[in-house]
């Protein structure tokens, strides 16, 4: 029976720009992209629901963000966690990792006596890889970072490969220990019919009429929220106050357009293509 | 304005990574029209065949320390010790590796010493800022590349961030220091070594892209594994190096080693080739600097076509096998 902690993250769809996205002047319309979950963070799900499955045990869902971010917990309900949790607080808002990471860990260790934290290598919007080993720092954790495959578990250790860039580490730890999970650990399952509609209306409270609440309440439809007070935070330790990193500026990046020579498709064409390739090579060496 | 750089071993070669070197450079270029010092620290079961080549690109000191023990990435007991290195030097800048074992330990650092890590930073400088003083600026793609921020950490010290492999570069001529080495005494604790290591097996590298002049790179619109193929075909006429996008290799085309852009490697070569590629921000960050850039891509409105040099609209699965014909006639 292990407890497990999931850390999930709402994104916005940057992997995939396509035209809509794009404005006339080649900066990406930020509005247009949809918000998923992010894609790591669904093989650190994946693998905590692996080794419930097998061994028992109570898999939650932790997110941290605005209430839309109900979304993924209601997926995660969906693809089979036992418990989710919605971090949300205006207070927690432009939070860097130091600042994220706090909140994370805070609840981590009111959940208390959890076994295995499980996070995604990194969130597709901010790239950093940062907040799974730093909640690891703040609650004493072991620490794996870019865990490739999960080999063996059972009640008293787990034994992983990890992506050491240059070499595949083959690592044995005992419980508690914190995983950063790659896209290469597992597939993640697809959402379950029978949850689906015992979830289908799962959502945050504030969005229910008053007159449905008790009856939401009683089927599970509720996404419970916490917010900074609820969880007894520092509020200097949150959000923007809390971080110490500031955007300073920031560029939309802009394709410049360059002496592009088209070709046709013709043998001709192609031809002529190569004959290019070949002269252009010639001449940047 | 005191830099401090973390020295890495690659553990397979035993010699130094390169990006040590880089931002051993690149903390000199910082510190140094500000007097400051620039100071190595490394933690290993052994110091690096080459550690000398720091001195070359400007490091002034090197704090070391080894141990058996420190053979394999024991986060905890590296994070321990590194700190410590970093605390008594009372650092303004401490600068990562953004290597996977950078990045497993730069963040427990940071977070242990409360300040702000910037990852990922493609341009690095110094600049008066308010009343503040010096700080450091450190620029990175954010929301997937798509943006271009400018980071700072003005009331936190040190200011910590880390860089990728080939993003800083060496310069010709350089600065050379005596060495200067030091033994940093640490009570080893035995309760930093949390894992085992069972077994290590080093990775054989695919793709070679530090010395390949010519990449020919395959994306999603190569549509199968089994038309990867001709991907490698034309590298292979070309005598270049095969690459890929993200999307080919979670797509299953091509092994990962081959991955180009944001969370692959970073290539500058003469001609890059991009097939089938639409050119999303990730791949982008990881090639623009190409000299030359040619595209193939079905879609006339694929962003490659707004940095390519060469483009053709068509289907790859047609075009390559033309190019390979005319390459062969050619000899």
């Amino acid at each position: 029976m292990k407890k497990i902690v999931v850390l999930a993250k709402q994104v916005p769809d940057t992997a995939n720009v396509t035209g809509d996205a794009m404005k006339a002047d080649g900066t990406v319309n930020r509005a247009a992209l949809p918000a998923i979950f992010n894609p790591d963070d669904l093989y650190a799900l994946e693998m905590a629901l692996t080794i419930r499955d097998k061994i028992g045990g109570e898999v939650v869902v932790i997110t941290m963000g605005p209430p839309k971010a109900a979304e993924i917990l209601k997926h995660s309900l969906y693809m089979g966690a036992d418990r989710v949790m919605l971090i949300t607080d205006r207070k927690f808002a432009a939070a860097d990792t130091l600042a994220t990471s706090y909140v994370l860990a805070e609840t981590i260790k009111k959940i208390g006596s959890v076994d295995l934290v499980l996070a995604g290598r990194q969130a597709i919007d901010g790239d950093t890889a940062q907040v799974g080993p730093q909640v690891a720092d703040k609650i004493g954790l072991n620490q794996i970072t870019y865990v490739s495959v999960l080999r063996e578990f059972n009640d008293e250790y787990l034994i992983v490969e990890r992506d050491g860039e240059v070499q595949t580490e083959v690592i044995k730890s005992g419980y508690p220990v914190l995983l950063t999970v790659t896209g290469q650990a597992n597939t993640p399952r697809y959402p379950n019919c029978r949850r689906m509609l015992q979830y289908f209306r799962a959502d945050v409270k504030e969005n229910f009429d008053t007159s449905e609440i008790s009856a939401a309440e009683a089927k599970g439809w509720i996404i419970p929220a916490y917010s900074l007070e609820d969880l007894g935070l520092d509020e200097d330790r949150c959000g923007l106050k809390g971080s110490p990193t500031k955007v300073h500026k920031i560029k939309n990046i802009m394709l410049k357009g360059g002496d592009l020579k088209m070709y046709g498709t013709k043998p001709t064409n192609i031809k002529q293509l190569v004959r290019d390739i070949t002269k252009v090579y010639v001449e940047v060496n | 304005m005191k830099s401090i750089v973390f020295i890495e071993k690659n553990p397979v070669t035993g010699r130094l990574r390169n990006v040590s070197i880089e931002l051993t450079y690149k903390a000199y270029t910082l510190s140094k029209p500000l007097k400051g010092e620039v100071t190595g620290v490394f933690a290993g079961d052994a110091l690096p065949e080459d550690t000398d080549r720091l001195f070359q690109y400007g490091l002034d000191r090197l704090l070391y320390f080894t141990d058996e023990r420190l053979k394999h990435l024991h986060s905890i007991a590296y994070k321990h010790i590194l700190e410590a290195m970093i605390q008594s030097e009372e650092p303004d800048i401490v600068l990562f590796g953004a290597t996977h074992t950078g990045r497993d330990i730069a963040p427990l650092i940071a977070s242990s010493l409360k300040t702000g890590l910037t990852a990922d930073c493609t341009q690095l400088y110094v600049k008066n800022y308010k009343d503040k003083g010096n700080i450091l600026f450190q620029v990175r793609p954010a929301f997937g590349g798509n943006i271009l921020a400018t980071i700072i950490t003005p009331d936190n010290r040190p200011m910590m961030a880390s860089v990728r492999e080939g993003v800083m570069l060496l310069p010709e001529e350089h600065p050379n220091h005596p060495h200067k080495m030091e033994l940093f005494p640490v009570d080893f604790n035995e309760s930093w070594v949390k894992s085992e290591f069972l077994s290590v097996v080093p990775k054989v590298k695919k793709a070679d892209f530090n010395s390949a002049q010519i990449i020919v790179s395959g994306g999603a619109g190569v549509g199968s594994a089994g038309n990867f193929r001709l991907i490698r075909e034309l590298a292979s006429a070309l005598g270049g190096e095969v690459g890929a996008s993200r999307a080919a290799v979670d797509f299953g085309f091509v092994d990962k080693d081959h991955q180009i852009g944001q969370t692959g490697s970073v290539v500058r070569p003469k001609l890059y080739i991009a097939c089938g590629i639409s050119g999303q921000i990730q791949h982008r960050a990881g090639m623009e600097e190409s000299q030359k850039i040619i595209a193939i891509n079905k879609d006339p409105e694929a962003p490659i076509f707004k940095i390519a040099h060469m483009g053709v609209v068509g289907d790859l699965n047609e075009i390559i096998p033309v190019m390979l014909r005319y390459l062969k006639e050619e000899g």
